[in-house]
């Protein structure tokens, strides 16, 4: 019995949380001592996956399910899972994966667990770690049913090669019907996804006018980061609720998240504090934000971030 | 279209999180009780369809008698009538089981619910509900449209939106945008009024079963202190960014 991975793309190219996921789905298949299989869907490179230690690849090449629909891409794990005689499926707790996981968990009368950070701590009873309160706990959760889901949080494992040889195989699942449709898929093209990113520049109302949000623009391209913003700053217009961050906006899970011109209202700390590095640059010493950040600056984003790009750019020069 | 909306009650975001009984149980000392956030934006967006298109609103919680002021708040915030299934809710699976009964005797057309709750975050209930019951779902929905049978929902996908049709019946998990935070509803004193005279029904669990269980819980470790860096030494930042963190 192997532990099943869905591995996902976009545009035929793995997501980083694809690789992730996969390289946690080997650490737990190491730990139960059996073999890792991925489904994958309109993976142009499949073989990608063997350095992550995938043993066996099921790819499905079916230009029908360029869309994701969830209830449609549960149906095709389902029937990886029973193809290949697994009871534990792995998916990461990304925006798709956290749409289609229930649906898999319920078709298999199984117990999931959502935003898991650790490889089980125990595999009987069956053990793992996963956020809770906003990121401000861990609850150690047992799945008691015999089948198995687990969504691992973005950015809990990290990427880990782990070269092997897989069998590549063309899968070809019966399809579900579903009675939703896509009509339209808009991306902001040439924009680096706050979900995707490794770095996250952020600005709030400190910043006085949505002109200024330039400045951060400018930071995040010489970092190769994501644009975001505080609530009072997508409220008032200047940036696009997209780049919300906090309790109700957007998640941050980035490796360095670097706030400007943020004073750290607690909804807003929810939403970053998964973010391992945490950069303040804030006028104001007593900005509440300094407690929750790991290297802070007090000064004028004005004279401070223009003198910061200026500073990686020379530093980027040097280290290219 | 009669709705029901699924409510949660869950800590407010400023509480502090402790843990008690050798960590095995949230601490719920001096805690205050909310409407979960996300559930809000379903519940506005509810009460928006029953002003302009005549919809009727049920409110269903899970939970002891504890979480009854919260379903208060609902009726006062517009909900017709509230549903409180007697029972301390042990995970999504045993939640998801107990509100499909309520849909399936109560004869509705639509969910709507928040993506999920602050507290646990499993996110979970809206998918478990669509299995359930055998009708689609729509997670993460920031615009939603119903017109007769048709839906026009869009919902949030990485780096930009999806715009989706369906029909009802139909389970919505949504999240902000689904109505914008300006126009949250608060509960005004005619609402509060009307509210007490609004029905409340108390009904029975149904005998089901939990697929998780929780051993303990940990708190996040302390954070160190934040290094401080001087506004005119930027090079001590990358250094520390480049050679220390090792982010950049």
């Amino acid at each position: 019995m192997s532990v099943l991975v869905y591995a996902d793309s976009s545009e035929g190219k793995f997501k980083k949380t694809a690789l992730e996921v996969v390289s946690y789905g080997k650490a737990v298949a190491n730990q139960l001592d059996t073999e890792l299989t991925v489904v994958t869907v309109n993976a142009t490179q499949p073989e990608e996956l063997q350095n992550y230690g995938a043993n066996k690849i099921l790819n499905v090449n079916n230009s029908d399910l360029n869309v994701f629909n969830a209830k449609i891409y549960a149906g095709i794990i389902i029937e990886a899972a029973f193809t290949s005689n697994t009871n534990i499926i792995i998916v990461s707790s990304n925006t798709d994966g956290k749409y289609l996981a229930p649906l898999v968990a319920a078709r298999f009368n199984a117990g999931y667990v959502s935003n898991a950070v650790e490889v089980p701590s125990n595999t009987s009873p069956f053990t793992i770690k996963r956020k809770v309160f906003s990121n401000k706990a861990f609850s150690n959760t047992v799945i008691t049913a015999d089948s198995k889901v687990i969504g691992l949080a973005k950015n809990s494992f990290g990427i880990k090669e782990n070269p092997t040889t897989a069998e590549i195989e063309e899968f070809s699942p019966a399809l579900l019907t579903s009675s939703i449709k896509s009509e339209s898929v808009e991306k902001a093209s040439g924009k680096i996804a706050i979900a995707d990113a490794d770095i996250v520049v952020s600005g709030g109302r400190g910043l006085k006018a949505a002109e200024n949000f330039k400045m951060i623009e400018d930071l995040a391209e010489v970092l190769g980061a994501a644009t975001a913003c505080s609530k009072p700053v997508s409220d008032m217009g200047w940036r696009p609720h997209g780049e919300h961050v906090g309790q109700t906006g957007k998640p941050v899970a980035a490796n360095l998240y670097i706030a400007v011109a943020i004073s750290g209202a607690i909804q807003h700390l929810a939403g970053v504090n998964a973010s391992k590095t945490k950069v303040v640059i804030n006028t104001d010493p007593e900005a509440p934000f300094f407690k929750a950040a790991d290297y802070g600056i007090v000064g004028d984003a004005f004279e401070v971030v223009p003198q910061l790009i200026e500073k990686l750019k020379a530093f980027k020069a040097e280290n290219a | 279209m009669k709705i029901l909306v699924c409510i949660s009650h869950v800590p407010d975001t400023t509480s502090k999180i402790n843990f008690t009984d050798d960590s095995t149980k949230f601490d719920t000392n001096g805690v205050q009780f909310v409407i979960n956030p996300y559930d809000e934006f379903a519940l506005t967006r509810a009460i928006w369809f029953q002003e302009k298109q005549g919809a009727s609103v049920t409110v269903v919680n899970v939970g002891d008698a504890g979480s009854e002021p919260t379903l208060r708040k609902a009726l006062a915030i517009g909900a017709d009538e509230a549903i409180r299934i007697d029972a301390t809710p042990t995970d999504g699976f045993f939640v998801a089981q107990q509100i499909a009964e309520i849909f399936k005797s109560g004869g509705y057309d639509l969910i709507l619910t928040g993506k999920e709750s602050i507290d646990y975050n499993g996110g979970m209930v809206p998918g478990l509900l669509a299995s359930f019951l055998d009708i689609d779902y729509i997670n993460g929905c920031i615009g939603l449209e119903i017109e007769n049978n048709n839906v026009n929902a869009s919902r949030e996908i990485d780096g930009g939106v999806e715009k989706l049709s369906a029909s009802l019946p139909i389970i919505i998990a949504g999240q902000k945008g689904l109505v914008e935070e300006k126009d949250l509803k608060i509960p005004n004193m005619r609402g509060i009024m009307m509210a007490r005279k609004k029905p409340l029904t108390v009904v029975a669990p149904l005998e089901s079963t939990s697929t998780t269980q929780i051993q303990n819980f940990e708190k996040s470790a302390e954070k160190s202190a934040c290094k401080m860096v001087d506004a005119n030494n930027l090079d001590e930042l990358i250094n520390l960014l480049h050679n220390e963190a090792k982010v950049i």
